[in-house]
């Protein structure tokens, strides 16, 4: 019987978002750009080496069966003991630095979008639990997020891990300690802003549960906000994993990231083996390039349209 | 302005109890505050006098109680590598940490700040856009990797400046500082670039973004309907409109200055408080972790406060009337 | 051509924009000229066109827009000739102009005498004390009290009709040959507007400035111009001495305008309006461009009328209009 009711009264022009709709939207502006596009190959390409590293690797660089000692800081391009060519040459102890390289993509990604997601999920409920309920709930999650953000993500994340110790699990706990709050505060600031809009009150109107209220007709207009710094959110865990890595704090040995690997090639840069550092580096500076690339152009294609977005159906 | 300023004292003040209350809920009640406070190779018995000395079988509120009244007269505990109170220590370090950070933020500056006002002048030409994408390409680069291939390419292959290390010290009105001898400056030329690069590809989309919004604007025209010369029109009537969320957005960066100090610091071998903090971290030196944390969080209440002042300075319809903080 | 006497004469200009949409002629081919000591009333609707022409006098007009024909001859001189330094020093001088919005044409970060001194400066060497007098005495003169005090503050202290006040003190400082005044009063209160208009009059007769007024507010140009030129849709379409032209207005457009306006209805009768909506400048009508809303409307009309002079001074642009009668 709400069903009927609720087909025949709400405006048809203040229906919340379709997820199809926006979907598509989104990435036609995107693509426009050549940048952007570039960008969104990059990171689909850097994805889909990161989910089939183990067929990808001409080498396990965790099976110390197929390592040879013998092998270790050969430069780019030379051939090793068991005849292969080490395109980018070998680490430390005798590694192939290119599986070496798409298995710490593989950390680094993992940990980066793990933690994003989780601190879309923690900001984005307290979000909207501080805009839909307001008084002093909405207070105390605020001051929380104004507190979080007041520091340094890296600082904070650094003195959790100090405190924690070492493992992925840490790190991912710590990153999303750090980040949950840049979505908390943009998801607020846009639920206050839609809940005052008139499909909310015609769905309270209707005494729909409130969660129902929250979750299909607030949330899906918060998103194109949502994603807009998800993106540059990501892209600022992958590198704030990688620094904490590089100092020691992050992942551990047993699963390196690519920080890690730039960590163990910092103490051959002064005797000029400096392949070592240098790749896993570059690579970590294109993953991180391309997402923002295409974040930025996100950033332009979904602020303007917001307003269409809404109206079309 | 002063009920601003007084209110703006206490919001600090109550920030500052907050953050003390965390730290000491971090190190004394969740971590065992004994294996922080107390060197890992004491034996059973001196343990336990520790424990009794340190007041580790007291309440937790009292212990507190301890902490803040031993704070309050700068007592923030010792370092067990070094033996000397860890205030000493940090301070010690903090000079060098200070230049660092204060020629990283005037390369921010000098550098960001012209390059955003010409790209926002000649916005979406070739120019524009590459500044635009140099500006991403400036915040996506990992500050460590940087630094070590800024070592890299000027230390190793170049030969051209020293790679690792603080240079010779002089003296700048009775302060010692590397900035006062060309040594000490060809030290700071690395570091300071690397730690620089995130806050200037900030600094030039920030500029900017503010030259778009302003250059359009009313006043604009109308100062060209006057016969304002341009150069009088961009440098005086659109710098101090956007000078007010650059002011605003680089006091508050220039905490991350300080965080990504602590990294640039273990890479260049730089003798200051970030390098200290890695070091006592690495050397389970927890006391002078705990001091550090203090000691930062109020800097950066400090920087905030100065951030909110220096921005009722320059835009007058704040400084004109009581602003709500 | 009386150089002495004509001011400024704008002859057939055309200011077009070039948007992503297609072309917006925003200016469509006005003529109209102003002579010494004289008061123009441009009047029109909202997207007529008035103010891309004010700014088309002074070459303000910025991308996609721009002035792609036409003369305008500031005594005697093509302005769409000169260079931009030669421009710049006319305006402000010369030439000045008074913006509609009176919050947004003073940059809120500097002070009062700052931009009044800037302004002095930028066309006479002079120290910034004399400077600083002429804006005093500037301020005097369009009655804001105590100007020292004034001029030290920031511009969100004042109220919107003192804001427009040193607007026009400001444009009045170099004691320019013409200003142009586009909707100066619009945002103020009647009483403040009233003052306003008044002081603008007599500041024109004694000095002998040219005066353009551009407005949509018929009953302001009936009280302060000498002459009148009704806009639509980026031409104009009906000028004249002021009296004649709005007691007896000839074009149907015209005729509806003041039609309008509550006051000329009894009471209690249905307001009159002119139907339909102003047209798009994107793609204009066929020919008149007021055809589509015009009541007598004739076959000619779907060819473009040209502008008939008349003996007494009119200029028509129609092929059907109302007589003589009122």
């Amino acid at each position: 019987m709400t069903e009927m009711l609720q087909t025949v009264i709400v405006p048809s022009e203040k229906k919340p978002v379709r997820k199809e709709n926006l979907f598509w939207q989104v990435l036609t502006g995107v693509v426009e750009s050549k940048a952007a596009l570039v960008g969104l190959i990059v990171c689909v390409v850097i994805l889909l080496l990161a989910v089939f590293a183990p067929w990808v690797v001409p080498q396990d660089p965790y099976n110390l069966a197929t390592l040879n000692i013998l092998d270790s800081r050969l430069p780019p391009g030379s051939k090793g003991f068991s005849g292969g060519t080490y395109w980018l040459g070998t680490d430390g102890q005798g590694r192939d630095m290119i599986s070496a390289m798409i298995y710490g993509l593989r950390t680094s990604l993992g940990v980066g979008l793990l933690s994003g997601v989780f601190a879309i999920v923690v900001g984005t409920t307290l979000g909207l639990l501080a805009a839909y309920r307001g008084g002093w709930v909405d207070a105390f999650i605020m001051r929380w997020v104004d507190l979080m953000l007041g520091f340094p993500a890296i600082l904070v994340a650094l003195i959790l891990l100090a405190i924690l110790g070492q493992g992925v699990d840490k790190v991912v706990l710590a990153l999303v300690i750090v980040q949950w709050a840049f979505y908390a505060r943009t998801v607020r600031g846009t639920a206050l802003a839609e809940r005052s809009k008139e499909y909310v009150e015609a769905a309270r109107c209707l005494a729909l549960g409130h969660r129902r209220i929250l979750f299909r007709h607030l949330l899906p207009n918060c998103m194109p906000p949502i994603i807009v710094i998800a993106a540059v959110r990501v892209a600022s865990a992958i590198s704030a994993e990688a620094t904490l890595s590089f100092l020691g704090l992050g992942v551990p040995i047993t699963k390196p990231s690519l920080g890690l690997l730039i960590a163990n090639g910092y103490k051959y840069l002064l005797s000029g083996s400096y392949w070592i550092s240098f790749f896993p580096g570059f690579l970590l500076m294109v993953t991180i390039f391309s997402i923002n690339i295409v974040g930025d152009r996100l950033r332009e294609v979904l602020n303007p349209r917001l307003q269409e977005i809404k109206v079309s159906d | 302005m002063t009920v601003f300023i007084i209110r703006r004292l206490l919001q600090s003040l109550l920030v500052l109890i907050v953050v003390s209350v965390l730290v000491f809920v971090g190190v004394y009640a969740i971590g065992n505050p004994a294996d922080i406070l107390i060197p890992p190779d004491a034996t059973q018995s001196e343990r336990e006098a520790a424990i009794v000395a340190l007041g580790l079988d007291r309440p937790l509120v009292v212990q507190y109680g301890v902490f803040l009244a031993n704070a309050v007269r700068g007592d923030l505990g010792r370092s067990f590598v070094f033996n000397q109170p860890t205030i000493q220590l940090i301070l010690q370090r903090m000079p060098a940490t200070l230049e660092l950070a204060f020629f990283a933020l005037f390369i921010s500056v000098f550098v960001g700040i012209p390059l955003g006002m010409l790209a926002g002048y000649y916005a979406n030409t070739t120019f524009d856009r590459s500044v635009m994408t140099g500006s991403i390409l400036g915040f996506s680069v990992p500050t460590f990797w940087m630094g070590m291939m800024l070592i890299m390419i000027f230390a190793v292959l170049l030969g051209w400046l020293p790679s690792t290390g603080r240079g010779e010290t002089g003296e700048i009105l009775g302060v010692k500082t590397s900035l006062a001898t060309w040594n000490g400056i060809r030290h700071l030329i690395l570091p300071a670039i690397s730690l620089s690069l995130f806050k200037t590809s900030l600094v030039i989309r920030l500029t900017r973004a503010g030259m778009r919004e302003t250059l359009p604007m009313d006043f604009v025209k109308f100062a060209r309907a006057k016969g304002l010369k341009k150069n009088r029109i961009i440098f005086v009537h659109v710098f101090k409109n956007i000078l007010i969320p650059i002011v605003t957005v680089v006091g508050m960066e220039l905490g991350s200055l300080i965080a990504f100090g602590v990294v640039t610091e273990t890479i260049f071998a730089w003798p200051g408080m970030g390098k200290l903090l890695i070091d006592s971290i690495y050397r389970l030196d927890r006391p002078v972790v705990v001091a550090w944390l203090m000691i930062v969080v109020m800097m950066f209440i400090v920087i905030n406060l100065l951030v909110d002042l220096s921005y009722s300075l320059i835009d007058p319809r704040i400084r004109l009337q009581d602003v709500k903080a | 051509m009386n150089c002495a006497k004509e001011t400024l004469v704008v002859e057939d200009l055309k200011t077009h924009f070039f948007t992503r949409m297609g072309v917006v002629k925003a200016v469509e081919g006005v003529t109209f000229h102003v002579d010494a000591g004289e008061v123009l009333g441009i009047a029109g609707e909202s997207g007529s066109g008035k103010t891309v022409t004010a700014f088309s006098i002074l070459k303000l007009v910025d991308p996609p827009g721009r002035i792609i024909g036409g003369k305008i001859l500031f005594k005697g001189r093509d302005l769409l000739q000169a260079d931009e330094e030669s421009l710049r020093d006319l305006r402000g001088n010369r030439i000045a102009m008074i913006f509609q919005d009176p919050m947004m044409t003073l940059n809120p970060v500097l002070r009062i005498d700052t931009q009044m001194i800037e302004t002095v400066l930028a066309h006479e060497k002079v120290s910034r004390r004399s400077a600083f007098e002429r804006a005093r005495e500037a301020l005097g003169q369009v009655g804001i009290p105590s100007p020292e005090e004034r001029l030290k503050a920031y511009p969100h202290q004042f109220s919107g009709g003192m804001r427009q006040r040193v607007a026009i003190a400001t444009a009045l400082l170099h004691k320019p040959d013409l200003v142009i005044a586009d909707e100066p009063t619009t945002a103020l209160d009647v009483t403040i507007q009233g003052q306003i208009l008044y002081e603008m009059q007599k500041l024109c007769r004694e000095t002998g400035t040219a005066l353009i007024w551009i407005t949509h507010d018929l009953a302001v140009i009936g009280g302060l111009a000498d002459r009148v030129c009704i806009m639509y849709a980026g031409r104009v379409v009906e000028s004249g001495p002021v009296d004649d032209v709005l007691d007896h207005p000839m074009h149907p457009y015209t005729r509806g305008l003041i039609g309008s306006v509550p006051s000329h209805n009894r009471r209690g009768q249905p307001l009159a309006q002119i139907p339909g909506m102003p047209p798009s400048l994107l793609h204009p009508p066929q020919g008149c461009t007021f055809r589509p809303r015009c009541g007598r409307a004739l076959a000619m009309c779907e060819t473009s009328p040209g502008m008939n002079r008349l003996p007494d001074g009119r200029e028509l642009r129609c092929f059907n209009p109302h007589g003589l009668e009122s």
